[in-house]
């Protein structure tokens, strides 16, 4: 969507970052030789976030700090690190803002009592609506 | 002088909103009723008073007059024709005269045609429309003004940024937009029912084709809007869960639901007061949506139109009109009963659960896009992406898409499962088949495994109602239905195919080397720099055959530098079969290592079964609103005709 | 729906109403503070106040040693810069950096995804305020670090824990605060 002017809004701002090579991290660039361990780094990678473009995942930038990040998250699995383990050292640096996917915290409770109370209320609205008198012609 | 008449024009238009406004207020009392009689022709003319102003501002681009200082901060006297024109809408203030010209023409539309309602509901509609049109004039003329000279003229304009200079791009933004005020429309309807109690069939029927033209105008926003970011992003995603996509999709929940709701109320006088309030809702998705975006205030990254004083104009604008919809609604809302009473098993039931998971979905997009905002202000940051909102929406889409496969078979009012049962036994063996062979097949997650079993039965379910019709009698909204949930079914096999079965690969290859991407042999032929109007490129010449003894075809990514400004960007290549995408980027060269002759380059390649459905689905979900559309305008064309017929015979007869 | 007939629930049917209202008036005022409450938008590292992680960084030029994080527990405060020759910043903070080095702090670099050369002649250009330097090559100990970008500049106190961290180019403005950072982590 409008990623894309986002896109290029960022890349105009950022001058800075136009002399900044490639990332050279190993795995920046290149997958796991197992299939299963890469696809469980790119699971996780997608609920990463880019730390220099903030609206991006680590999994679809060229940015070069993003290309460190997916080497980190390649090179753990590979030594047989959970994802989730990763996503917490990541946490432990960052705090929350680095990660896609809300932790459960004092915080964040609310992003998950809202659903929750949406299919109670949904659940009691149609439960209402046609039990008590929606029969009734 | 073109400039200072577009002023005039635009102040003229103004000045009539305002007569609009009042003349309709006092038209709604006894004493003021000579007043109404103007509103009609009032709200002509200012609409084409916009049209004229914006006619205008079309000028100034289109001749690059570079005095006009809009014109020079955006424009170039060596853009193609095409550009400037677009370029005229490709700012705020352009984009907020936009807005206002289709409010305005839409508002005399409506003048010109509606005379369904009665008076008195009419009057208000075009008041309430009137004062919300005053507010956006009042926000270009005060903070905004499109037409203001600059001196001295400068001898050329800033240009544009050549990415800019994209088609897609350029039409992009307008098409929402006429989703946006489409829904405008929608919402002065829902407030002159307010204002007068007249809540029923009519007002529905006058208000769906708005709703159904926006809702069309949303679609084909938001699928193309996802095309573009696919493409042009280079690393294969579609849909990202930003903010901004986020403004984009929630008003098109809303209508969505109030599409639906509508239906329910034009048929069966039912839902009054909740398709009043998702009227409200809808226009207020497009406000906040643009509000959002506008003033920056959830990524810092989205530069583009951001502006923190404008932003807070958006905002009062938002909380006068919203915040006063509200108002009158709970102030009107006891008055207006709820109507016709129907079973849970019927279509109105099955049109109740869509609204309410459209609703709940809509709450969690809104409560997720807006959390980090919260978070911010208890001194927090957090993230909330797609790990969140996908399975957080699933929770109520999939209820929603198994009562889709049974709703459009139920009758109004009351039904029984057993009636529809037997046309659903195949749907529903279809759906456990792809269930228990893509669980067979195994490592699939649950969401795109649910995605594809639902879609499987789905697609069936969707053209059941045409079964037992005589086709060429099915009434056009009838085909319109059916496209658009087929499409439904389309999109969602297109993206859990994508996210089920895509193949990733990045490689660093040298000149001659063969990849393996899926069932795609990929062969590096040549790196070379080649050269555009204003960018130098590495292109990659790829040698592509699909299986073993099939031929081979080009494709020619590109990694592109620009030099004013300077930027990098990769031109992705794409190749369609019936059966998905090929997705290939060329990123840099790969670090050599030591005692290497040959450069190696990095390659990002995706096989993407079925990923264009994805979109063809979108335009099929569109196409279903345009043929419903149709459908209905055209009835109410030939009801119009009779009526005139009618009439005219009368009054002959009388003679 | 949100609506009732009065007779089965009248005082859910008028409170559910007004429900839309109150959420949006909720909604006006969330927007309203982060329009006139610009937020941060650096993301600082979630360490401050906790010990160094453990690195060892080899030398990023020849005859100047590499960065251990050991050596910065051996009593005395320290500075942390983060930086890299391609950083246009970093030159904006090299003279701060210089003043700092100048009045005896020790200044310990950590160059970013950088070469041989090309630090070398950003040292010569701009100074060189570093007691040693380690090179980052992947930019690996810079995320251990909780760091999101250069320059970036830590205090680390003389038992090697983390008591503050500048984000961006230090300018002359921010030296009196360093320098009483440095002072408190003294104690």
């Amino acid at each position: 969507m409008k990623r894309l002017i986002a896109l290029i809004a960022f890349a105009l701002a950022a001058p800075v970052f136009a002399q900044e090579e490639q990332s050279s991290a190993p795995y920046a660039y290149r997958q796991l030789d197992d299939a299963a361990q890469e696809a469980r780094a790119q699971d996780l990678m997608e609920t990463l976030r880019c730390l220099q473009c903030q609206g991006q995942s680590i999994a679809d930038s060229d940015a070069p700090i993003a290309g460190s990040m997916r080497s980190l998250v390649r090179e753990r699995i590979r030594a047989g690190e959970t994802p989730e383990q990763i996503r917490g050292w990541l946490i432990e640096r960052y705090g929350d803002y680095v990660s896609y996917k809300p932790q459960l915290t004092g915080l964040t409770w609310p992003l998950f009592a809202v659903p929750l109370a949406f299919v109670l209320i949904a659940f009691f609205l149609l439960r209402r609506r046609f039990t008590t008198k929606g029969n009734g012609q | 002088m073109i400039a200072e008449l577009g002023l005039a024009a635009l102040w003229l238009a103004a000045a009539l909103a305002g007569l609009q406004l009042v003349a309709g207020s006092l038209g709604l009392s006894t004493r003021g009723a000579v007043l109404g009689e103007a509103v009609r022709p009032v709200a002509v003319v200012q609409g084409g008073l916009a049209l004229l102003a914006f006619a205008c501002l079309i000028y100034v681009f289109a001749v690059t007059d570079l005095s006009v200082k809009l014109v020079a901060l955006n424009s170039h006297s060596m853009k193609p024709l095409v550009f400037k024109i677009a370029g005229a809408w490709g700012n705020h203030e352009g984009s907020m005269l936009l807005w206002v010209t289709v409010m305005g023409l839409g508002g005399a539309f409506v003048a010109l045609v509606e005379k369904r309602l009665p008076e008195r509901t009419m009057l208000a509609t075009l008041a309430g429309q009137a004062f919300v049109s005053l507010g956006f004039y009042a926000f270009l003329l005060v903070a905004s003004n499109p037409f203001e000279r600059l001196s001295p003229v400068p001898v050329e304009g800033n240009g544009l940024n050549p990415l800019l200079q994209d088609l897609g791009l350029a039409f992009h933004p307008p098409t929402l937009y006429l989703g946006y005020v489409g829904l405008s429309i929608a919402f002065s309807f829902a407030i002159g029912a307010l204002v007068t109690r007249e809540v029923g069939p009519a007002f529905a029927k006058a208000m769906r084709p708005w709703v159904l033209g926006a809702w069309i105008f949303l679609t084909m926003g938001i699928t193309a809007g996802s095309y573009w970011a696919y493409y042009e992003l280079g690393w294969g995603g579609w849909w990202f869960w930003d903010p901004v996509e986020n403004a984009s999709l929630m008003p098109w929940l809303a209508a969505t639901a109030l599409l639906h709701s509508c239906g329910v109320l034009a048929a069966r006088n039912a839902l009054r007061a909740w398709t009043i309030m998702l009227g409200v809702v809808a226009f207020s998705m497009s406000m906040i949506g643009t509000f959002l975006v506008r003033s920056g205030i959830l990524t810092s990254v989205h530069a583009f139109a951001v502006d923190p004083q404008r932003g807070t104009f958006i905002l009062a604008l938002l909380a006068i009109y919203i915040g006063g919809a509200l108002v009158l609604f709970g102030l009107r809302a006891a008055t207006v009963t709820e109507g016709e009473r129907f079973a849970f098993v019927s279509r109105e039931g099955a049109l109740v659960v869509n609204n309410v998971m459209l609703s709940a979905i809509l709450g969690i997009v809104l409560f997720g896009t807006l959390y980090p905002l919260f978070a911010e202000a208890m001194g927090a940051k957090v993230s909330v992406g797609p790990p969140y909102f996908n399975p957080m929406s699933a929770l109520f889409a999939v209820p929603m898409l198994v009562v889709l496969m049974v709703g459009p078979l139920l009758r109004w009012r009351r039904d029984k499962f057993a009636r529809v049962g037997r046309s659903l036994v195949i749907p529903a063996m279809l759906v456990a088949t792809a269930g228990i062979a893509l669980l067979v097949a195994g490592g699939i997650a649950l969401l795109p495994w649910l995605g594809l079993a639902l879609s499987a039965g789905l697609g069936w379910a969707s053209i059941l109602p045409l079964k037992a019709r005589n086709l060429r009698r099915t009434p056009l909204p009838i085909w319109g239905m059916v496209v658009a949930h087929f499409g439904i079914a389309v999109s969602l096999f297109g993206m859990s195919s994508e996210s089920a079965f895509s193949i990733e690969k990045l490689v660093a290859v040298r000149a001659g080397e063969v990849t393996q991407v899926g069932p795609w042999g990929v062969k590096l032929d040549t790196v070379e720099p080649v050269a555009g109007p204003n960018w130098t490129a590495m292109e990659a010449r790829l040698l592509v055959r699909y299986g073993v003894d099939r031929k081979v075809t080009r494709m020619l990514p590109q990694s592109r530098s620009f030099w004013a400004p300077p930027q990098q960007t990769s031109e992705s290549a794409l190749l369609t079969r019936w059966n998905g995408q090929l997705y290939a980027v060329l990123g840099g060269e790969a670090p050599k290592v030591a005692g290497e002759k040959q450069a190696r380059w990095q390659l990002r390649l995706w096989w993407k079964p079925f990923a264009p459905l994805i979109w063809i689905g979108g335009l099929l979900i569109a196409l279903g609103g345009l043929l419903a559309l149709i459908g209905r305008v055209a009835a109410d064309v030939r009801r119009i005709v009779a009526k005139d017929k009618i009439a005219y015979r009368r009054e002959k007869q009388g003679r | 729906m949100s609506e009732h007939t009065p007779k089965s629930a009248p005082l859910a049917g008028r409170w559910a109403i007004w429900l839309p209202l109150a959420l949006f008036l909720g909604f006006v005022a969330l927007v309203i503070v982060g329009l006139y409450r610009p937020a941060d938008r650096n993301v600082a590292s979630a360490l401050v106040g906790k010990p160094m992680p453990q690195f060892d960084l080899p030398a990023a030029l020849p005859g100047r040693p590499g960065l251990d994080s050991r050596v910065l527990a051996n009593g005395k405060p320290h500075l942390v810069n983060i930086f890299a020759s391609w950083c246009i910043p970093c030159r904006v903070e090299a003279p701060q950096l210089g003043a700092l080095a100048k009045a005896g702090v020790p200044i310990e670099g950590i160059s970013v995804r950088d070469t041989t050369e090309n630090l070398q002649g950003f040292l010569q250009q701009n100074g060189d305020p570093f007691q040693r330097i380690g090179a980052d090559d992947d930019g690996k100990v810079q995320l251990a670090l909780g760091s999101s970008g250069v320059p970036e500049t830590y205090v680390v106190d003389g038992k090697g824990r983390i008591v503050y961290q500048h984000i961006g180019e230090i300018r002359p403005e921010h030296l009196g605060l360093l320098l009483e950072k440095l002072k408190e982590a003294g104690q």
